[in-house]
This record gives structure tokens, C-alpha cells and sequence, in this order.
């Protein structure tokens, strides 16, 4: 038996998947989801890679089930919204090789634009989805998760969260499965083609499998009744069900492994046993309006937020108001001075900051994307206006231009990363090409997806697995797509970036600017290299505070005592030489370090 | 009810190999046969953001995040970060800080000012406190990336593990390069007096 490990819900999950024998996984990266399938490349048997998008993903995963393989797919909430489409149907034909499809949540959006609520997508798309506590609960839940998938003929959700997924325990790691059926094809047209009159023939099957799953789920051990006091009973899973311990130990739980479909006749047993029912879960009221819709009394958001995360803290503090729960002490310390916060900032050496510096100058309209780049939105740069969903920004402009005036039209540039444009943005060029859409497009292509930790992607000539892969030509792509006038840019190179902005900002034309340099982050051969480290001439430097404008955290302007002006200096250290600053100062004060 | 629970936070700046410190903390917890659990943010933090690590360690763990109030011990990495959290600390908890400051984006641009005297107001909050030069230590051992492993070897004290199960969770978790002078760096703090 192998030795027990610290693993991170992220890392326990691939464990899961390699136990449960799983031959194909497909992923796109989201925070905090992206560590799985990065962890799944330990185990040579899968074959593991990066999809273009969540989508493709699901549908890669969809394809290995079908031939008899057991696949995974993998990826954050709102990739669901984008691999949607085939979830949906997917619970209609049921699978070949049992599929899983872990989505990482992400309550009080520690890094997502929304904090949607994935159980919904569950009970939407009538497929079960258990929800693991702790990384022994990720690995179990994975090899259950195939299990189930095969024996109800469903595709099977398993929920995480930021706390799950980045979270570490101690697990046993337990032995592969073996004996599973070789993959081959199988005709099947009936089951699999979803055609209206087949279809109309599955459906039916769904809503029996969903009544069968909740009857497993009565007697199932991944729900399991904890009598304690009977006086509070709670019912909860997940990371919740850890805070609910520790906030109320006294109190009696019903953890709930399988959050959908519930399992009604064990939560009628155990609200009989109980004198106050509880649901206590975080974001949406999910189990507590199923609880309610079976009439049992039951308080849940009464009590606790509908926002952000929950823990043992918030918990205690909601159960004192209503005086089932002692007060919790006075904090021993309220912090008194105000401390200057640190917001992330792009890195020193970011190619994506002199393009927002010139586009701040050019007071452009800029529909923003999701990347680092979105940190452009901050100061001193200010220069990103809106910022929705991955691939909205080129639409967006697309759409904004349509009501303006002309002489507001030119403003509009949308701003999107090399990997968000593969995802979803392509579409949306398509889109501005065809309908002759007078907006500027800027790619940032620095090579790699760095915003989740820099992954591969199909421009980036790697794949998940470092093996050499074709990459997709972006230039070329794009006139294909129908843009007549696509430019390459340096963007360290400041007076040219200007210049190739203004230029397509004034031409009535949708039109698509490059830039070249390689994310600072990622080495190795043809990649970033390292220019020579600047310094400031304190003689020449005139305090002139030119070179803070650009935000780089490398340089510090320190207030000078006599002369009240203070002067710049740059930590060498942390220059990677890129020569934006240099650009800016008038008086030659910034050179190379002696 | 937490009482047989440590709870441990460690803060910085992300870039300060805060995640390997405490990592290589809880793998010496279940080395000593306690179950440990650890859980962290990690996202918009790489990007120089300030970073919140918890760890806990007892007989056993619920909660992978500690309570507010209920922090035992602070492992600071850089002086702002440690006097922004210290709310997570229970009265009388210890706090091991690095005498180290890294300058926030608003102080960078002279529009803000970084606050005087941190460590003394953190010192008059929690006596226990104990200022390392983490930077210098890990300079002495050969690398200042070490710098991280020689503020352990100060936490290190604090704490009821041995001297080899500190040792087989370096061996385990540094990389081999890097492995003997986060070793000396790790003793350096380790003996330090206080
Ligand atoms: C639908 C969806 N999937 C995944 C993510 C997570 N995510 C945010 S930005 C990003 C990619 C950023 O890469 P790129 O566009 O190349 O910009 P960079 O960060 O490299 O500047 C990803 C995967 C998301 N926000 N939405």
C-alpha cells in the first residue's frame, strides 16, 4: 500500500483519475480548477491535454467516453457556461466509458468575475453531482464518480471550490482500478444521436434515472447522518460541512455527498430526528428550497449570506444572532492606521503595459478581456472601460461601435490575450469582420495563458505536455477571418506602438494589431529573454516623475528631504530591462547599469 | 474546541516562497503523525498581490481555514503584510516577522507613505514577538531565494518537532540543488536566540 501524502484537492483529483482508470482528460484552465489535469500529466496512461476552450473540452472527453473510455474534462464555473451546450445533451445520450466533468467554484471570487453557483447546473441539466469535503473526499468521490456515471449511464458533476481545490489534507492514496472493458466502437445511433425523435425517447430516461439516483442516494455512505444534539441539525456538504463542525461542534449534521438529486427520504429522517432544522451551504439556497419544496421547516438564508464564502467564523456569528451559538470574543487587535493595500500589478518586464500606457494617452475606448491584462484597468495605467467574459471584448466593440457617432467610433480598440482569443475571441473577429465592424483589435500575444500560471495554448507551438506542437499562425488567421489590415508590433517599443494604434484607431475599418514579446515568466529557448538592467542617473534624473506613469513595480520614487522633488531609482533586481521607462524620460536619465 | 488545534498563518508578498515555507510545515506535521490541513489563495496573488497562507495542525482538523481571532502563531514575510492580518491572531499569540519590506504600488508612485515603525507597533500588540533578518541569514547560507527556509528555521523553534523531521520535510520538499543551503539557512534561523 502506498504511503499517505499531503495532497491538494487539485493534486487528489488526478489521483482519483489515474485509481479510477481514466484514459482521456481534457481541460481548459481556470483558476482554481487548472491544477488537475497539470497534475494528471504525472500519470503517463492518460492522455491529457489542454482544449481551445471549455467546450471543446466537455466534447473531447464526450468523444473518449463514447469509444469506452472513462474521460475527464475539467474546469472552472464559468467554463460550464461555455461547455453548456453539450452538458446537456450529453445527460440526454449517457455515456460509453463513465465521464466526469470536475468544476471548481469560486465563493467570494478570490480570482473570477462572478461567484455563480454550480449546483444549479446540476438539477438544470439533470446530472448528478457529488461534492467531496477534504482531498481523501476528491480522490474517493473521483473513482465513485466513474462508477456511478457507468451504472446510471449519466455523466456525473463533481463540485469543488477554492478551498477544495487549493486546499491540502493528508490522504491515503488507494490502488488503480483494473479489469475495465478495452475501448472500441460501438454503433449506437438511437442512444447517441440526438435528433428530436430520439431524443424524445431519452428524456423520459433522464427523469427515471434522476428518481433512481435520489433513492441510491438515501442509503448511498457519501450522505451519512451524524447524531449528536438533537436539539440543531444541519445540513450541509462540502468545505461547509468542516466549518459547520468546528462552529458547532454540539450540533448534529447531515453531510451530504451527492448534492443533487437530494435524497428525500434521508432528510426526512433526519429532520424527524431533530428539533431545528438548518441547511447551512454557501452562495445559493439550493438544498434549502428542495428542503422547503418538500415541506419540512427548515432556516438557511434567513440566517446566513447569500454572498461570499462561508467559515467557522461567519457560521458562529450567524447561529449567536439567533442565540443557538455562543458570541464569538472581541478581536484582540482593530487595526487603527490605514494600511496602503497591495493590489496585484502586472510583473516588471510585462509586454502588456506600454500597450496601456499608450492607449491611456490616446484616451481610447478599450473593451477590456479576461488575462493579466486586465490589471491594465488599474492605476496609473486606467485604461480598459469594460471587461465581461473571456472573448467579449472584440464583440463588444463590435457592438459598441454601431450606436456611436463617427468621431467617437475611432475611440473604440478592444484589448484581448493570445489565449482568450483562441478560446472565444475568434468568433467574435469573425463576427467584426464580416459585419464591417470600424473598431481596432489588439492581440497581446505573449505566448502563453499566463493569467492561470502560464499554460500552453494552440499559438504557443507546446502542449500540455511540452511536446513541440503546430501553432496556430495568428496573423494569418486573422486575414483569413476577413481583416484587411493586420500589423505585427513591438510593444516595447513605444513611439511605433503610438503610431500603429493611432493609425488603425482612424481608419474606418475593422483592423487587427499583434504585439511579439513573450510573457516575462516563461523561459527557456525562443522565449523571453532578459534585456540589459537599467539604472537612474541621480545627476540627470530631474524628478519629473515621467517614468511612474507606467506602473512598474521596479521602480520607486523616493521624496528627497532638500530638494523637495525626490528622484526615481530602479531595483535591479527586479528590472528585466525592457526599456519602457528609458522611453519615457526626457533627460536621459535612465541607462544601462554600470 | 479549537484548543487542540494550532493554527499557524504565514504572510507576504506573492514571489516570497511563502507556499513552499508552508508546505514544507505541514509535511513535518504529518511526519509527527498529526493530521495537517493547509489552504491558501493562489491566482491574482502570483502577480506581487499580497498572499495569506494557513496551516493548521492537532489531532484533528475540520476547517482548512483558521478562525478569525484564533491564529496562534504569524510567520510574516515582509512587515506590512504581517500588520495587515495581525486580526487573525488570537491575544497573546506569537508572531516570527522578517525585518524585510517590499514597497506596495501606491508607495512605489510617492502617492502613499510606508508606515514607520511596524515592527514596534507589532511588538506592543503581541509581545512574543521575535524580528529576523531573513534577507541577511539567507545571504550568509549562499542565496537569498533562501531566505524563506532560514525564517522557518526561526518558526522552527516555536514549534515541538524535532530536528529530523524538519530535516526529511526539507529533504522532501527543496529541490535538490537548492537543498543544502536552504539546509544551512533552515539551521541559521533555527539558531537563532529568542
Ligand atoms: C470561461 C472562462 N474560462 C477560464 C477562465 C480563466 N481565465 C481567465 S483569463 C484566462 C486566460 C488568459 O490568457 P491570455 O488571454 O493569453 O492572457 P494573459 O494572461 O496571458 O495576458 C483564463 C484561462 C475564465 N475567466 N473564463
Amino acid at each position: 500500500m502506498t504511503n499517505k501524502e499531503i495532497l491538494s484537492g487539485n493534486e487528489a483529483f488526478a489521483r482519483g483519475a489515474h485509481e479510477a482508470g481514466v484514459r482521456v482528460a481534457s481541460a481548459y484552465p481556470g483558476t482554481p480548477s487548472t491544477e488537475i489535469l497539470e497534475n494528471i500529466v504525472r500519470y503517463p496512461e492518460i492522455d491529457a491535454s489542454w482544449a481551445p476552450n471549455e467546450k471543446v473540452a466537455l466534447e473531447v472527453a464526450i468523444g473518449a467516453s463514447f469509444g469506452g473510455g472513462r474521460a475527464l474534462a475539467c474546469m472552472k464555473h464559468v467554463g460550464v457556461n461555455v461547455a453548456a451546450d453539450p452538458l446537456f445533451t450529453l445527460s440526454y445520450t449517457g455515456v460509453g466509458g463513465g465521464l466526469a466533468l470536475i468544476v471548481a467554484d469560486d465563493p467570494e471570487m478570490h480570482s473570477s468575475q462572478d461567484e455563480q453557483d454550480s449546483r444549479n447546473y446540476a438539477r438544470f441539466a439533470k446530472v448528478p453531482m457529488l461534492e467531496p469535503a477534504d482531498s481523501q473526499e476528491c480522490l474517493d468521490f473521483t473513482r465513485l464518480a466513474f462508477e456511478l456515471s457507468e451504472q446510471f449511464d449519466t455523466p456525473v458533476m463533481l463540485r469543488s471550490c477554492t478551498r477544495i481545490s487549493h486546499g491540502k489534507s493528508i490522504v491515503q492514496p488507494g490502488e488503480p482500478v483494473s479489469g475495465l472493458p478495452e475501448p472500441k466502437l460501438v454503433k449506437n445511433p438511437a442512444k447517441l444521436v440526438m435528433l428530436p425523435g430520439n431524443a424524445r425517447v431519452r428524456h423520459p430516461l433522464v427523469e427515471e434515472r434522476t428518481v433512481k439516483l435520489s433513492q441510491y442516494g438515501d442509503t448511498a455512505a457519501i450522505n451519512s447522518m451524524e447524531l449528536r444534539s438533537t436539539e440543531i441539525g444541519i445540513i450541509c456538504a462540502g468545505v461547509t460541512w468542516q466549518y459547520v463542525r468546528e462552529a458547532l461542534p454540539e450540533a448534529s449534521t447531515l453531510k451530504l455527498g451527492m448534492v443533487w438529486p437530494l435524497p428525500e427520504k434521508l432528510i426526512r429522517d433526519f429532520a424527524a430526528k431533530i428539533k431545528r432544522l438548518f441547511v447551512v451551504e454557501e452562495l445559493d439556497p439550493f438544498i434549502e428550497e428542495q428542503v422547503k419544496a418538500m415541506g419540512i421547516a427548515v432556516t438557511g438564508k434567513e440566517i446566513i449570506s447569500r454572498c461570499g464564502e462561508l467559515s467557522p467564523g461567519r457560521i458562529r456569528e450567524a447561529f449567536s444572532k439567533i442565540g443557538l451559538a455562543e458570541a464569538i470574543h472581541e478581536l484582540p487587535l482593530q487595526q487603527t492606521m490605514s494600511l496602503p493595500p497591495r493590489p496585484p500589478n502586472m510583473c516588471p518586464g510585462c509586454p502588456h503595459r506600454g500597450v496601456f500606457y499608450e492607449l491611456n494617452r490616446l484616451k481610447a475606448y478599450v473593451t477590456g478581456d479576461i488575462g493579466c491584462y486586465t490589471l491594465g484597468f488599474m492605476p496609473p495605467l486606467n485604461a480598459m472601460d469594460t471587461c465581461v467574459c473571456m472573448g467579449a471584448s472584440i464583440s463588444n466593440a463590435s457592438g459598441i461601435v454601431r450606436v456611436l457617432p463617427p468621431e467617437e467610433q475611432r475611440k473604440v480598440v478592444a484589448v484581448i490575450g493570445d489565449s482568450t482569443f483562441l478560446h472565444t475571441g475568434i468568433n467574435s473577429l469573425m463576427e467584426m469582420a464580416w459585419n464591417k465592424s470600424p473598431a481596432t483589435v489588439i492581440i497581446l500575444d505573449n505566448r502563453i495563458t499566463a493569467m492561470t500560471g502560464r499554460q500552453e495554448n494552440p499559438a504557443s507551438g507546446f502542449t500540455l505536455n511540452s511536446d513541440v506542437a503546430p501553432e496556430v499562425n495568428i496573423p494569418e488567421l486573422c486575414r483569413t477571418l476577413g481583416i484587411r489590415y493586420v500589423q505585427v508590433l513591438d510593444p516595447y517599443d513605444l513611439e511605433a506602438t503610438h503610431a500603429a494604434l493611432q493609425e488603425e484607431m482612424n481608419r474606418p475599418e475593422p483592423s487587427v494589431l499583434i504585439t511579439n514579446r513573450p510573457c516575462c515568466l516563461i523561459k527557456g529557448a525562443d522565449r523571453f529573454e532578459k534585456g540589459a538592467v537599467l539604472e537612474v542617473d541621480q545627476g540627470n534624473c530631474t524628478g519629473c516623475k515621467a517614468c511612474l506613469r507606467i506602473g512598474c513595480p521596479a521602480i520607486e520614487w523616493k521624496p528627497d528631504s532638500e530638494n523637495k522633488k525626490g528622484k526615481a531609482f530602479i531595483d535591479a533586481n527586479l528590472c528585466t530591462g525592457c526599456t519602457v521607462c528609458q522611453q519615457l524620460c526626457k533627460f536621459n536619465a535612465i541607462g544601462r547599469k554600470k | 474546541m479549537s484548543s487542540a488545534i494550532t493554527n499557524i498563518l504565514l504572510v507576504g508578498v506573492g514571489g516570497q516562497g511563502i507556499l513552499l515555507a508552508s508546505e514544507i510545515l505541514s509535511e513535518a506535521f504529518m511526519l509527527a503523525g498529526y493530521d495537517v490541513k493547509k489552504s491558501e489563495i493562489h491566482g491574482m496573488s502570483q502577480r506581487g498581490g499580497s498572499v495569506v497562507s494557513h496551516v493548521r495542525f492537532g489531532t484533528q482538523v475540520f476547517s482548512p481555514v483558521v478562525p478569525e481571532g484564533e491564529g496562534d502563531i504569524m510567520f510574516g514575510f515582509e512587515l506590512l503584510e504581517t500588520s495587515r492580518y495581525l486580526s487573525l491572531l488570537r491575544p497573546g499569540a506569537t508572531v516570527v516577522v522578517n525585518d524585510f519590506k517590499i514597497l506596495p504600488p501606491a508607495v512605489l508612485l510617492g502617492q502613499a507613505v510606508y508606515p514607520e515603525g511596524l515592527a514596534d507597533s507589532i511588538r506592543t500588540a503581541f509581545p512574543d514577538t521575535l524580528l529576523v533578518d531573513g534577507q541577511r541569514l539567507a545571504i550568509e547560507a549562499g542565496d537569498l531565494r533562501a531566505a524563506n527556509t532560514a525564517l522557518l528555521g526561526a518558526v522552527s523553534k516555536r514549534l515541538a518537532i524535532t530536528d529530523d523531521i524538519w530535516r526529511q520535510a526539507l529533504e522532501k520538499m527543496v529541490p535538490r540543488k537548492a537543498l543544502e543551503i536552504n539546509l544551512m539557512a533552515f539551521q541559521m534561523g533555527r539558531d537563532l536566540k529568542g
